[in-house]
């Protein structure tokens, strides 16, 4: 297998805080990977570093071999890594449409046309096809203030996949998502990362759906990994437990399906 | 299809209006070509901070440019004895052009208030610098001779009309740009860094580089209007980069807003009755008449005049 992303003694301190403690983390390419971690383990800070918003104390970072460090977001995302938002990212006053649209044409070209109109009907064409893939075609002509929440995150993911990158990395998809609403937005959004082959590095807090949907986990805790493999190990893992999970869950396989749709 | 695709309603509607103009340039009395000409001269550089508003920049420096655009004119038509208007005007464009290229650097890194009060402040160095120059006339500023088309000198008589149908051709074709812009995928990313600067920067763009682009087009047209205003007037003064004229600019996009491409021409035509008028009736208040109109505005119109043309268009529609 290839390695997508690679992180080799990833460190982030703020002040006094340590919040990414010497990362090594590989990510293979089409593999799901889960980030778990209580608040303040340093997930987020792990993603903002990858994706350039922030700057690591000291480390390096690989994307498909070559260094990103110090690279702007935009350039990472050119290179083929895109991100979406644990509060999704739009433009409220604008249509779902436009927001595509826009989306869009970052995807086509760092220099967007001064003259060349925006709306065009090859535009217009491929951004109703990636609302009807991800099934929020008919918000398509509301401006994004009115949308729902759920409908919103999944505006932002599919934002983030027009650009066809390779790898994404999703930071809480379902945080803000109303339980009836959430498994169905995680399948979704799997359904078009599988379509397109991309691999997925996704920050979630709730256990159901990483058990769910991915192959392998990462638990942070304090900027640190303590845990790294399959699910079903990870979940067993007795720091993992204490640390992450909390004992009042049970371990993997014994829970109850009840919240499922 | 692809004709459809170039040239589009909004288009068309402003070549007949710029053909309208110019065809009752020969018909009207000359007082009203003038300040018909007045009005949309500084309707240009109301698109230029119309354009950093959909940025959601707010420009209180334009009259920098405005200035730069009429001084440039009236140096080199003076000292350098340059009197084709073209030639003019082109070197108003790039005498902007290449001070925004400069300036643009340090604006792009503002946002906000602290934009606004630079720009405020840039353009007051520009009004202090002719202040203080006397081989520019100090306050007075200083004449400006009248002008020839590509070696033709229209006959004094005819000299009005002709710079009235150049201000026409003129505004009318940067209408048509600025139309072809607001459409285009750089004017629909403008919205988008003025609603969420982050995504624009992870959706692989930078909004710096548009802010910068879009204060150098900004330039670019507010030295064409400032240039419009040295010919139609015949004369240039420090007074166009003063901090009042650039906040008299933001006066009128607000009154227009920011929807449609022809809303800064019909706010600068309306203000320009609406002062005309207020200072005839009361010449020592016509301030608080104005002060008046733009406080109805944002009341009742926040998002301009223009809202006035879309809802009616709604309901036809």
């Amino acid at each position: 297998m290839n390695t997508i992303l690679e992180t080799r003694a990833l460190c982030r301190t703020f002040g006094a805080v340590i919040a990414a403690n010497s990362l090594d983390v590989r990510i293979e390419q089409s593999e799901v990977v889960g980030v778990i971690g209580s608040n303040g383990a340093g997930k987020t800070t792990f993603i903002n570093m990858v994706t350039g918003y922030l700057s690591p104390s000291s480390g390096e970072i690989l994307f498909e071999g070559r260094s990103i460090l110090g690279h702007a977001p935009r350039r990472i995302t050119r290179m083929g890594m895109a991100r979406s938002f644990q509060v999704a990212q739009l433009f409220p006053e604008l249509t779902v449409l436009d927001n595509l649209v826009c989306a869009l044409i970052g995807a086509e070209g760092a220099h967007p046309s001064f003259l060349k109109p925006a709306r065009s009907p090859a535009r217009i064409a491929a951004c109703d096809a990636i609302l009807a893939e991800f099934g929020v075609e008919h918000l398509r002509d509301d401006p994004v203030r009115a949308v729902p929440q759920g409908a919103r995150k999944l505006i932002d993911i599919a934002m983030a996949m027009v650009g066809r990158p390779r790898m994404l990395l999703l930071d809480e998809p379902t945080s803000g998502v109303s339980v009836e609403e959430k498994f169905a937005l995680m399948d979704t959004v799997m359904a078009a990362v599988r379509r397109h082959g991309v691999t997925v590095l996704f920050v979630e807090h709730d256990m159901e759906i990483v058990e769910r949907y991915v192959s392998r986990i990462l638990a942070f805790y304090s900027g640190k990994i303590i845990a790294d493999g399959p699910p079903a190990a990870v979940m067993a893992d007795e720091r993992v437990r204490e640390l992450v999970i909390g004992h009042h869950t049970r371990p993997a396989g014994s829970r109850r399906r009840s919240a499922q749709p | 299809m692809s004709a459809k695709t170039t040239i589009d309603k909004t288009q068309v509607a402003l070549l007949i209006a710029t053909a309208a103009f110019a065809a009752a340039g020969v018909i009207a009395p000359y007082w009203l070509c003038f300040l018909t000409m007045l009005a949309l001269a500084k309707a240009l550089v109301v698109q230029g901070v119309v354009i950093q508003m959909r940025l959601g920049l707010v420009s209180f420096g334009q009259g920098l440019f405005f200035g730069i655009g009429g001084y440039a004119v009236g140096i080199a038509s003076n000292f350098w004895g340059i009197s084709d208007a073209f030639v003019l005007l082109a070197l108003a464009l790039a005498a902007a052009v290449a001070v925004a290229a400069v300036l643009g650097l340090l604006m792009a890194r503002y946002r906000d208030i602290f934009f606004a009060m630079l720009s405020l402040a840039l353009s007051m160095i520009l009004f202090g610098v002719l202040v203080k120059s006397q081989g520019l006339g100090s306050t007075d500023g200083f004449n400006v001779p009248a002008q020839s088309y590509l070696g033709w000198v229209p006959a004094p008589g005819q000299q009005k009309l002709v710079a009235y149908v150049l201000t026409i051709a003129v505004v009318g074709t940067v209408a048509l740009l600025l139309c072809r812009y607001l459409g285009s995928g750089a004017g629909q990313i403008a919205e988008a860094v003025r609603e969420n600067e982050i995504r624009v920067e992870y959706l692989g763009l930078s909004p710096r580089w548009l802010i910068y682009a879009s204060y150098v087009m900004a330039a670019g047209v507010a030295a064409l209007g400032g240039a419009l205003t040295a010919f139609a007037t015949g004369h240039v003064d420090p007074e166009m980069a003063y901090w009042a004229t650039s906040g008299e600019f933001v006066f009128i996009a607000l009154l227009g807003g920011t929807a449609h491409v022809a809303a800064p021409f019909l706010a600068s035509i309306l203000f320009s009755v609406v002062r005309t008028y207020a200072f005839e009736y009361t010449p020592h208040t016509w301030q608080l008449i104005l002060g008046l109109v733009l406080l109805a505005i944002i009341v009742f119109l926040p998002k301009g005049l223009w809202s006035l043309v879309q809802r009616e268009g709604k309901v036809r529609a």
